[in-house]
């Protein structure tokens, strides 16, 4: 179907990057976009990780020490919109911009310039969101949900969280009409949408559900703005509306966004696994069907956040078994992903323990997840630390894990230069070991009722609280090793063949390392 | 194709994106500097909103002048449709948002209030009296007494319009298509007037509820449901119609010929998307 040759401009044929800060703002080049992409995710992880450790600390002894409460609340909150949608969204963004057309033999993005303008809203659009915490009522407190009417009670900030998230949400939008158009149409010929490799399914789905949901939590915030400054009742009985209905407008974007947040890990982690194990992914198409699937189901369970908030007994019935079905596909994935494994020539090089690290602990938070999904045992559960270790366990061991595995798989082609393999190995260890030691026990605290988002607790859950920050420490400063290891492969090491790995397969290692300025001039042909 | 090139064409390098993303963070700084009552709020996001004008003519600008030098291929041109596809399919969803908190609020959360279902202790306790279903400004009367739109005035003769206006840009189109360029244009301006027309109806519609209705945004969750989903509707109408003024300017320039001409395609779908939404809310909004 595609007739993808060369690229550009006639008379520029071969041409590299312009110089200077100018080529980094007025790029159109899918590998600069995406390591704007990643150097941006890469910051906003830092300064949400900050967040974080602002939070372990307050909450390392009972008591009021750090800070003050309200301060405490919007740590909270801040720090999970910028992990969200500041640090694993524009990472995988980012992912998909170097890897998409390598991986099907494009020779860019379909919309560069769009690409350009999806990437450069992003830094307004969080400095917008950090620069309420220096206007009167500081930084937004109510949860990252953004509930009403509690979120409604924020000062001067308030409008411009809303701007900052409509921005994030246009620049979602646009990158991911990009990431379809690619994939529906760049690819090179013979390479047919069953033939595709799996982060390029996953991200062709994960796009999809960004289009479906992202103009729903537009429409959410916007009703938000209006209720608080132009007199809407969207959100208040008084006026016939309903608090709740927020909720569910919320969550409908909500749970597709947990989605959208783990479906690309689940392309890196099935590139990932048959490289290491030297054995071609097991059960391909059912791993595409059971992606897809996810997808379907992610739209009719939404209300499974809600079980507590009064909801009809045929509503927490229909949620709770919609929800407990998606265990089915994604076992089928974990399944599979152990299937390829099983009788490989496997070797253990960091990217490999990664996404052995994600497929461990991934499953934990899975099963967290499937007992949380049990309406009557959640009415138990609900707004514990219970449902943060859950959450924390698939996103952090869960999605931040997979990126780091790609960080490290495809870092030596996008360089050239391989990493420290033995500083890698060393970060991975105390990063599992710490993040285990930071988010176990929080399970633990939760089934003893330990509320969440609370800057105080009862002395009873001292104890674990204090071995829980003591691991959150060490997780946050060993990842400055991450950096460090990125920042010297950058800088050179060993040099990469063009393979890389030894058992690789896929168009991007028929390239050179580091790649070509302009991926793929003549298509390649696909066997 | 008279206009293809043999290579899939990616552009050098642009201003335009961080024009826009500059454009659109001055824009909502002022919006947000508005609505919390400071002087330069407004001036800034007119600011803002110029400068999104500016660079909306010149990225454009820049795109219809490399189609008109026949850099864009077959390939390209599909690259442009289905970005328009989807992004068209992202403002269904947004207008999706609107629609269900419309139906939520038909459906269960007014009847709760009203004592429905597991609503029965709300109504006894907090809104005892509250008896009145849809339309509703809800137990506590927000915004006072107030009439509905009738459907059947000039809602009624808005569908029409917009009904008409698909008939006609489906007429320019297939002039278009039998390369009939004043056949197009002559069509466009019908369009462009239908359009004009309806939005002239629609403010008409305003001011009466607002003088004679007391139908207000404030009106409770009726007047927030009704607004905010023909607000948007009129918002988008608007942005249709300077759409389809800016294709009839290039149709009278003959921009296009009968097989290459995206802009006027994806106006086309935009307008009768627009014209979908129409109805619908005609369907749940007025009639229902």
């Amino acid at each position: 179907m595609s007739t993808a040759t060369a690229t550009h401009d006639g008379d520029h044929h071969d041409h590299g990057p312009a110089k200077g800060l100018m080529r980094w703002i007025t790029t159109t080049n899918h590998k600069d976009i995406g390591t704007l992409y990643l150097l941006f995710a890469l910051i906003m992880f830092f300064i949400g990780g900050a967040m974080a450790l602002v939070i372990r600390a307050e909450l390392f002894q009972p008591g009021m020490q750090v800070v003050d409460p309200q301060f405490f609340n919007s740590m909270t909150t801040v720090h999970a919109l910028l992990m969200i949608f500041g640090a694993v969204m524009p990472a995988f963004t980012g992912l998909a911009n170097w890897l998409i057309p390598m991986q099907i033999g494009a020779p860019d993005m379909a919309l560069p310039r769009m690409n350009n303008f999806s990437f450069w809203i992003l830094p307004f659009a969080f400095t917008l969101l950090l620069s309420t915490f220096f206007m009167s009522g500081g930084g937004p407190a109510g949860g990252w949900t953004l509930y009403p009417p509690l979120s409604l009670q924020m000062g001067d900030g308030f409008p411009f969280m809303i701007f900052a998230i409509h921005l994030a949400g246009i620049s979602s939008i646009m990158g991911s009409i990009n990431v379809i158009v690619t994939i529906l149409n760049m690819r090179a010929p013979g390479m047919t949408l069953m033939k595709m490799p799996l982060f390029v399914w996953t991200w062709l789905i994960t796009a999809y559900l960004l289009i479906a949901t992202m103009p729903v939590l537009a429409g959410a915030v916007t009703m938000l703005l209006t209720d608080k400054f132009a007199g809407t009742s969207f959100f208040s009985a008084a006026g016939g509306g309903d608090p709740v209905m927020y909720q569910h407008i919320f969550w409908f974007f909500g749970h597709p966004e947990v989605y959208i947040l783990i479906l690309p890990a689940f392309g890196i982690i099935s590139a990932i696994v048959p490289t290491f194990a030297r054995k071609p992914l097991f059960g391909y198409s059912s791993m595409v069907y059971a992606t897809a699937s996810i997808a379907f189901l992610s739209f009719i369970v939404w209300a499974h956040h809600m079980f507590t908030v009064g909801m009809p007994v045929v509503g927490e019935l229909f949620f709770m078994y919609a929800t407990m079905m998606i265990a089915v596909p994604t076992g089928v994935k974990i399944f599979n992903w152990v299937s390829t494994m099983w009788k490989g020539s496997m070797t253990f090089e960091t990217p490999m323990l990664f996404a052995i690290g994600f497929i461990m602990m991934f499953t934990i938070g899975g099963f967290s997840g499937l007992m949380l999904a049990i309406a009557p045992a959640d009415f138990q559960y609900h707004d514990t630390y219970f449902v943060v270790a859950h959450f924390h366990y698939v996103l952090v061991t869960g999605a931040v894990y997979s990126i780091m595995a790609a960080a490290y798989f495809w870092l030596p082609k996008w360089t050239g230069n391989m990493y420290d393999e033995k500083l890698g190995r060393i970060h991975f260890w105390i990063s599992t070991i710490s993040v285990n030691v930071l988010f176990f026990p929080q399970h633990f605290l939760g089934l003893a009722g330990m509320p969440r988002r609370i800057p105080d607790y009862a002395v009873q859950f001292a104890d674990w609280n204090m071995i829980s920050s003591i691991g959150g420490f060490v997780f946050g400063l060993s990842q400055l090793m991450f950096v460090w290891i990125i920042f010297k492969t950058i800088r050179g090491g060993e040099k990469a063949t063009d393979e890389v790995w030894e058992g690789a397969k896929g168009l991007e290692w028929t390239l050179s390392s580091p790649p070509p300025y302009h991926s793929f001039n003549v298509a390649p042909e696909v066997k | 194709m008279a206009h293809s090139a043999d290579s899939y064409y990616v552009p050098h390098s642009s201003y335009w994106p961080i024009i826009a993303s500059v454009a659109l963070t001055i824009g909502v700084v002022g919006a947000a500097n508005w609505f919390n009552g400071n002087s330069t709020g407004q001036i800034t996001l007119y600011i803002g909103l110029a400068l999104v004008a500016f660079m909306m003519f010149g990225w454009f600008g820049a795109v219809i002048n490399e189609s008109l030098k026949g850099m864009y291929n077959e390939q390209v041109d599909r690259s442009f449709r289905q970005g328009m596809m989807w992004f068209i399919f992202s403002e269904v969803m947004f207008f999706a948002a609107f629609f269900g908190a419309l139906f939520y609020a038909r459906a269960l959360s007014v009847p709760w209030l009203l004592g429905e279902g597991i609503g029965m202790s709300t109504n006894m306790t907090l809104w005892a009296g509250y008896g009145e279903n849809w339309p509703t400004n809800g137990p506590g009367n927000v915004g006072g007494d107030f009439q509905t739109m009738g459907a059947w005035g000039v809602p009624a003769l808005n569908t029409a319009l917009l009904l008409a206006s698909g008939v006609t840009i489906t007429i320019a189109h297939h002039a278009l298509k039998a390369g009939n360029n004043a056949k197009t244009v002559i069509w466009l301006v019908a369009t462009v007037l239908l359009g004009i027309i309806f939005l002239g109806f629609q403010a008409y519609e305003y001011i009466h509820a607002y003088h004679d209705l007391n139908l207000t945004l404030e009106s409770g969750i009726y007047g927030s449901t009704f607004y905010m989903l023909t607000g948007f509707h009129g918002f988008h109408v608007t942005l249709g119609t300077a759409m389809l003024i800016i294709i009839t300017w290039r149709a009278a320039k003959s921009h296009f010929n009968p097989e290459h001409h995206f802009a006027f395609e994806g106006v086309a779908w935009y307008w009768h998307f627009v014209d979908v939404v129409w109805l619908g809310l005609f369907i749940f909004v007025y009639v229902l």
